[in-house]
């Protein structure tokens, strides 16, 4: 099976960490993974502002750069869902590759059927289901499912896990004030766990809530689930 | 018929005197409203949860819903006028209003052709919406709301702010206030229990129900092939609104339209369950035209387009239309829990409101709204007749008008991202720009991350920490495999 790896802009420039992880992880179960370098970003921030027109040229772009593989992998929920939900609507030849483009969970489990992924992560870790992947892409359980089989991990449920941290893209930089005050109940809810990690599928929202999290000096370290799932185990 | 004209944008209660951003400021630094929005939301998402999840073929129930609601939209004109005959046939007079302010003129002067100089109202969105209050004052005609949470609003001199719970904005307390202010004959040791303020309100509108010849009411649905209209209430209020009065005037907004009776079957199921989390409605009255010696014998219907007919034009935002008021989208919504309703300056306030208000007066005249939502979906799970309101959201913001730094932003950006080569270019660029500034913050603080920018960088960091790249993207990892 040829998997390739679509990164995503935001991992490429600011958490390569997580692309570097999703690598390990599917090369450790025997996988090999590419990454067309032609790639570029999914067009979702353009698409979601109101810049369609702005946004195709990425839309086509994806086609072009993932259509010959059997399956594209993304660690972002939000990403995944922009392909799967809207590209069809908005590029018709996008509708074959985006039923072929996963989350990291939805290939590991749905894919290639694993769910012990082999890893180790001795720490408190508490998981925020981000609303593309929970409510578009109907995540479900799978990304806890592989959590629940790392060695030494220990899983604390987080309050109103479901709620919205806030960030919405443009919608943070366009409404600061409701963006902060849902930012401040969600990093109340993770504070309230004790957990030393908040783990997530997205790495934009990661970015608000653990911006959230630095700023009030809370010690909670943000991370990107496929980081925990990289960790190897002895 | 007249002339075909171009449909027309609607007017009223349904614009944002002030942007979403500026409107919601005053509510998300105000602890006492953010403190009842909460509690009151929480409880009543949580009942309507328990509620629907009872019911085995909720999803089937919905499909039903969304179904009929996109079946009268595709044949609205040809239902309308069934409806006209319908009602016509048992007694009833049908009026037809293209905006707000033909709807009023229509409802001042049946009002006054009956006599009066004061009516009573059953708790109505399209009143609210068309401003009838404000038109009927300006005529000499008072009118009392006798739903208990707008007769509170209405004593207050305030708006509503939630399309079921109109004072969900009030505590208890300030409830009592607000009677003990209002109300001339409240007893001076008012207590602030629920059962008490209802009493008070009680004592408050039984003299008006008793005297009132002409009641306003709206109608929840209008039921084409009996001409049958129905209100949905709990309290009782509505059905005395209703029964008592010689001339009843109902103000319907067009796309109330139900094909047949038996459709009732599925939305007096969907509806108690996602507004008030109950399993039946308490008090659902129905009516068709005059019944000779019993309730009413003078009996109206106004049918309010103001904008409807514009929005039906449009395929990808016509679903708004589908809308049932249920306020499940309200509840669930945690931009509406933290903003409150007066933030989206319309009637319609919280997800639906953002796509409803933009759509009926144009998305130039609510160029915020369709922004205020960060797209989580939360609205779209629980809408009883599946409104995709994330997708029309997306849809209304491509229509608004854009503006200009962020345009020019947005277009060189997706100049860069289009072409592969740029785009690694940049990434190159943007990590050796800001690389070394996230070595230094690292050596400084112990984190990659800024904590203050400049405008507009400042909205984000006003609450967060920026995360700045690190020594290597990705592709650079890549490349020295």
């Amino acid at each position: 099976m040829r998997i390739a790896l679509f990164i995503t802009c935001v991992n490429d420039l600011a958490y390569p960490g997580t692309g570097i992880a999703v690598t390990r992880i599917l090369r450790r179960l025997g996988h090999t993974v590419e990454f067309p370098d032609r790639q570029t970003c999914c067009g979702q921030m353009h698409a979601n502002t109101g810049y369609r027109a702005e946004a195709m040229p990425m839309v086509r772009n994806y086609v072009d750069v993932f259509d010959g593989y059997d399956a594209v992998v993304a660690p972002s929920g939000s990403c995944t869902a922009m392909i799967r939900d809207q590209y069809p609507r908005l590029h018709p030849p996008a509708t074959s590759v985006a039923a072929r483009t996963y989350e990291l969970s939805e290939l590991l489990v749905d894919v290639l059927g694993v769910t012990d992924v082999g890893a180790e992560f001795p720490e408190t870790v508490t998981y925020h289901p981000t609303c593309h992947g929970l409510r578009m892409l109907r995540l479900g359980d799978r990304p806890l499912t592989l959590l629940r089989q790392v060695r030494g991990i220990t899983l604390v449920e987080l309050g109103d896990a479901e709620e919205c941290c806030g960030f919405g893209g443009t919608f943070a930089l366009k409404n600061p004030d409701v963006s902060t005050a849902m930012l401040t109940d969600k990093c109340a809810r993770v504070r309230d766990t004790g957990a030393r990690v908040l783990a997530a599928a997205d790495n934009s929202c990661l970015a608000h809530i653990g911006g959230g999290l630095d700023r009030h000096r809370s010690g909670v370290r943000a991370m990107h689930y496929a980081e925990i799932l990289a960790g190897a185990s002895s | 018929m007249s002339q075909p004209v171009a449909p027309a944008t609607g007017s009223g209660r349904i614009r944002t005197p002030l942007p979403f951003p500026t409107a919601a400021k005053p509510a998300v630094a105000d602890p006492q409203l953010r403190a009842n929005l909460h509690r009151a939301t929480r409880t009543i998402r949580a009942k309507r949860a328990r509620v629907v999840d009872e019911v085995p073929d909720w999803e089937a129930l919905r499909d039903a819903g969304s179904a009929i609601k996109a079946d009268v939209q595709r044949r609205l004109p040809e239902l309308l006028e069934q409806f006209e005959a319908s009602v016509t046939a048992a007694g009833a007079t049908v009026h037809w209003a293209r905006d707000a302010a033909e709807a009023c003129r229509i409802v001042v002067a049946l009002t006054r052709a009956a006599g009066a100089d004061e009516v009573v109202k059953v708790k109505s969105m399209a009143t609210q919406e068309i401003e009838l209050n404000e038109a009927l004052e300006a005529a000499g005609i008072a009118a009392y709301e006798t739903d208990l949470a707008e007769l509170i609003v209405q004593l207050g001199e305030d708006t509503p702010s939630h399309i079921l719970v109109p004072a969900i904005h009030y505590n208890r307390a300030q409830i009592r206030e607000i009677f003990q202010r209002r109300m001339p004959d409240v007893p001076a040791d008012l207590s602030d229990e629920p059962a008490a303020l209802a009493e008070a309100a009680r004592a408050h509108l039984r003299r008006r129900f008793l005297s009132a010849r002409v009641a306003v009411s709206g109608a929840n649905f209008a039921v084409a092939d009996t001409g049958t209209l129905v209100v949905v209430e709990s309290e009782g209020n509505g059905r005395m609104c209703l029964t008592l009065p010689e001339t009843l005037i109902s103000v319907v907004g067009v796309e109330k339209l139900l094909p047949t009776f038996t459709d009732l079957e599925v939305f007096l199921q969907l509806l108690p369950r996602s507004s008030t989390g109950e399993r039946m409605n308490p008090y659902t009255s129905m009516w068709t035209g005059v019944t000779p010696g019993d309730g009413p014998q003078d009996v109206h219907v106004v049918l309010v387009d103001n904008g409807r007919s514009a929005v039906l034009a449009d395929p990808v935002g016509r679903p708004a239309l589908s809308c049932i008021r249920c306020s499940a989208c309200l509840n669930v919504c945690p931009v509406y829990e933290r903003a409150g309703g007066h933030a989206y300056g319309s009637v319609y306030p919280g997800p639906i409101g953002a796509i409803l208000s933009p759509q009926l007066t144009g998305v130039a005249d609510n160029a915020s709204l369709p922004y205020a939502s960060t797209l989580c979906g939360a609205c779209y799970d629980v809408c009883p007749v599946k409104i995709n309101i994330p997708e029309i959201l997306v849809h209304l913001r491509q229509q608004a008008p854009h503006p200009p730094a962020e345009r020019a932003a947005m277009g060189v950006l997706s100049w860069v991202m289009r072409s592969p080569r740029r785009w690694a270019a940049a990434l190159r660029l943007a990590r050796a720009g800001a690389g070394p500034l996230g070595a230094y913050r690292m050596r400084r603080t112990g984190a990659r991350t800024l904590r203050r920018l400049p405008w507009p960088g400042s909205a984000w960091t006003r609450s967060r920490d920026l995360p700045l790249p690190g020594p290597q993207t990705f592709r650079e990892w890549w490349g020295k495999q």
